[in-house]
């Protein structure tokens, strides 16, 4: 299956999605648009995962710890939802620099 | 070669989308281009034989990640003004960093001589990975559950709407 295509390939493609999660994190001031770019983040680390794995001689090591990331990522939108929410709730907009009351 | 061509697509597929997600000006829309960079990862990872942690990526990050996160940018408001729903800024001093963090991950990738191994014929995995998670990797396993149960009473304590008097 991706035996003929080669690992740098896999890696380039991670190297992109991770930069523009970057990008995203970097510049969005809307709180749920930053949750969405460590998403992509994550999912950028889980395609480094598998390839290692798959090109390492296909032991399921790297499987394993894509599907503990899978669940962090889970337990970390959650949260990070429920976050914004509650901000929502006290400032009445998600927009991060709005929600700078605790700012010296 | 087949598999080269899918490889394309999907990355296209996924690159395109994501890249949506960072310069779409409206909220929705990047929620939705979400989908497509979810569905194209999930296209990779079955390209790496991964057969397993693709069906999880589907039900975890297109079934409940994805679902959240249109039900939190519905329930706030700003949807309907649609030119700053999703504003950015400070574009040219991101782009600086990201092109000077991407450029050091690019050199350092591509630059290593990995050592690959062998490709293995693909073969189901769900086997192996009950037998890891129940044999070496325990213990992560039901700290993994701890972790989860701690996640959803701490949603459901700080989004709870407290009554004031």
């Amino acid at each position: 299956m991706g035996g003929g295509i080669g690992l740098n390939h896999f890696l380039v493609l991670s190297l992109i999605i991770f930069s523009l999660g970057m990008l995203c994190v970097l510049t969005r001031r809307n709180a749920i648009g930053i949750l969405m770019g460590i998403e992509l983040i994550l999912n950028s680390a889980n395609i480094n995962y598998l390839a290692f794995a798959f090109y390492g001689g296909g032991k399921y090591d790297g499987q394993i710890f894509a599907i503990f990331v899978i669940m962090l990522a889970a337990a970390e939108a959650v949260i990070g939802l429920a976050v914004v929410l509650a901000i929502y709730q006290n400032f009445k907009t998600i927009d991060v620099d709005a929600a700078e009351t605790l700012s010296g | 070669m087949l598999a080269t061509i899918i490889f394309y697509g999907l990355a296209l597929l996924t690159v395109g989308s994501a890249a949506l997600v960072a310069f779409s000006r409206n909220i929705v829309y990047s929620t939705f281009a979400l989908l497509g960079a979810f569905m194209g990862v999930v296209g990779i990872y079955v390209l790496l034989a991964a057969d397993f942690v693709a069906m999880v990526q589907l039900l975890v990050y297109v079934g409940g990640i994805l679902v959240l996160t249109i039900f939190a940018v519905m329930l706030t408001a700003g949807i309907a003004d649609v030119t700053v729903s999703n504003r950015a800024v400070g574009m040219a001093p991101a782009l600086v960093v990201v092109f000077i963090a991407g450029g050091v991950m690019a050199y350092a990738a591509l630059r290593t001589h990995w050592h690959v191994a062998a490709v293995v014929a693909p073969a189901p995995t769900t086997y192996g990975i009950g037998n890891a998670f129940l044999g070496d990797y325990v213990l992560p396993f039901e700290v993994a559950s701890l972790v989860l149960l701690a996640a959803l009473i701490g949603a459901i304590v700080i989004s709870r709407h407290e009554a004031r008097e």
